[in-house]
């Protein structure tokens, strides 16, 4: 314990060589090396079926990399660790709980039932800033999609982790509520202290919420560019006409691009 | 045109425009297209005895099973030896139900959840659950006896492999996505048993046990045919013996209450339990 806080190491993730080809002879991703400091906010960006879930899997332990390896906090990465809650592509709500239910399962798994119970205030703190406070005794099919990954990021928050691994949180929320979640978030993340790593389709929101934007090129899935960003805290609505804002998403565009265009030609 | 006119504007917009026209049978209440076919069913059953010259010692006619049905009621609520007949049955089904479904559900979990059960175990048990299970009968009787025994336990033999192999399914049905949001969040495996592959084995689980209760009352009105001399089942073999096949339809048709008794109470059970499984 003592030994691994007095090694000065400000990494949450250090991933060195990594990649990985599925049992199916998919090959998903090629030397990924990065390194993610803590407290940082981390897009990944990329062609669909390039890897980012693939690596946010193995990221979040419940993938061994079939090459490299994974430090998490200075230590060799085996298995799903403590400090880490991941939310997935799919909300994946279990349909016999209620909403409230569902949000409060990781600490149930964690403390057990009644320490659960005794934290519902906080779900319920956590359900009314995401919007869907009025949902919380309904079922996951009486939600619509967006309601629904609304829940589930309730869920990831609510043991107040350290990581946060995030697979296109918001990909089923309109425009308007996306930058509302996203502000929130971003409070959330800076507020704790959190590292998150955050996969997204969604080029300005990429840039609204990370340190660094990593631009990842069509399968394998390479990461092709770093692209720091450099928007000044606290971020918001303000950030949004920001000159600098628009020119990184600029950047990023054009990243993209070469990235898809170099994996379109191997 | 005329259905236009037929039809108050304002009734057809709210309708979804799926729905189409609605025909006479779309506006009658949901239990009253069955009445109808059980009607018909009766009338032509009636007219084929009355004008057919089928003599009613091969089939009665529907009138006089409701006469014997009315008489066989009578015994019942006096609560003499026919009710004590039916009890024992009811038993026999009990008893073998709950064997066969605590047992069933036991070794269901046991196969499901190990891999060598799953492929070792299995198959054997689906194998068994194709057999004519109901020849076992005499088999039963040879060796637990004349009594209650060998009828209950032919009840449950009837009713455990549904069961068996619908919770051996239903335990390995877990969907992948839960899995690894369980195991993301560090599940144990007795969570990941209780808080995940019991709910998503519910659903197999009851598809089973409808299956069962149907079969269960089988195997016990079987075994009564057998031999023994006790039950309901062989009430109807005595009754058919002197050829009152008005009597044998009446006691039939107390059965067949018995068993929409049972599987309506595990359908209603199923309802509560899997109310969150609607197929979107
Ligand atoms: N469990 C698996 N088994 C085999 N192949 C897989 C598996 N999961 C993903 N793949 C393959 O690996 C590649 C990368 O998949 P991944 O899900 O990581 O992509 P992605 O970048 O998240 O895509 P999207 O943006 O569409 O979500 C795809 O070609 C996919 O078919
Ligand atoms: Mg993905």
């Amino acid at each position: 314990m003592t030994t691994a806080s007095t090694v000065v190491n400000d990494a949450a993730y250090s991933v060195t060589d990594v990649r990985h080809t599925y049992g199916t002879g998919t090959h998903a991703l090629q030397d990924v090396s990065i390194e993610l400091p803590r407290g940082s906010v981390t897009s990944l960006i990329g062609p669909s079926g390039c890897g980012k879930s693939t690596l946010l899997n193995i990221l979040s332990g419940l993938l061994r990399p079939s090459e490299g390896h994974v430090e998490i906090f200075g230590r060799e990465l085996d298995g799903p660790p403590v400090e880490v809650s991941h939310m997935f592509q799919k909300a994946t709500l279990l349909p016999w709980r209620t909403v409230l239910e569902n949000v409060l399962l990781p600490l149930e798994l964690r403390d057990g039932k009644k320490a659960a119970r005794k934290q519902k205030s906080k779900a319920r703190e956590l359900l009314k800033m995401v919007g869907i406070a009025d949902f919380e005794a309904g079922y996951p099919h009486q939600l619509s999609g967006g309601m629904a990954q609304r829940a589930a990021i309730c869920r990831m928050l609510v043991t107040e982790p350290q990581i946060l691994l995030l697979d296109e949180p918001f990909g089923a929320l309109d425009e308007l509520t996306r930058e509302r979640m996203d502000t929130e978030l971003l409070r959330i993340v800076r507020d704790t202290g959190a590292t998150a790593v955050l996969v997204t389709h969604s080029i300005p929101e990429s840039v609204f919420l990370s340190d660094v934007v990593y631009a990842m090129s069509a399968r394998p899935g390479r990461i092709t560019r770093a692209i720091e960003v450099d928007l000044p805290h606290p971020r918001g609505e303000h950030t949004l006409a920001d000159p600098r804002y628009l020119e990184l998403i600029n950047t990023v565009r054009q990243a993209l691009d070469e990235g898809y265009r170099r994996g379109a030609h191997t | 045109m005329v259905l236009t006119r037929s039809q108050p504007t304002q009734a057809r917009t709210r309708r979804r425009p799926t729905e189409g026209r609605r025909g006479l049978l779309a506006r009658m209440p949901s239990w009253a297209p069955v009445l109808i076919s059980i009607a018909v069913f009766l009338a032509a059953w009636q007219l084929l005895v009355t004008f057919g010259g089928i003599s009613q010692l091969v089939l009665p006619s529907p009138l006089s099973v409701a006469e014997q049905v009315v008489i066989v009621t009578q015994q019942l609520f006096v609560g003499g030896f026919l009710a004590g007949q039916l009890w024992i049955t009811v038993q026999e089904i009990l008893l073998g139900f709950v064997l066969a479904v605590v047992v069933g559900v036991i070794v269901g979990i046991v196969v499901g959840l190990t891999s060598f059960g799953r492929r070792g175990i299995m198959p054997l048990f689906v194998l068994l659950d194709a057999t004519p299970k109901i020849a076992f009968a005499p088999v039963f009787i040879a060796w637990f006896g004349f009594g209650i025994a060998s009828k209950f336990l032919m009840a449950a033999f009837m009713s455990i492999f549904p069961i068996i192999v619908s919770t051996a399914q239903g335990v390995a049905a877990v969907e992948p996505d839960e899995l690894k949001l369980f195991q993301s969040m560090k599940a144990s495996r007795w969570d990941i048993f209780w808080k995940l592959r019991v709910h998503r084995a519910l659903p197999y689980l009851f598809t089973g046990l409808k299956i069962a209760v149907v079969a269960c009352l089988t195997g016990a009105v079987a075994a009564e045919f057998i031999g023994g001399g006790i039950g309901f089942g062989e009430q109807v073999r005595v009754a058919a013996a002197r050829i009152a096949l008005d009597r044998v339809f009446a006691l039939i048709f107390f059965l067949s209450l018995l068993g929409l008794a049972l599987f309506m109470s595990v359908a209603w059970l199923e309802k509560r339990l899997t109310f969150w499984n609607v197929r979107s």
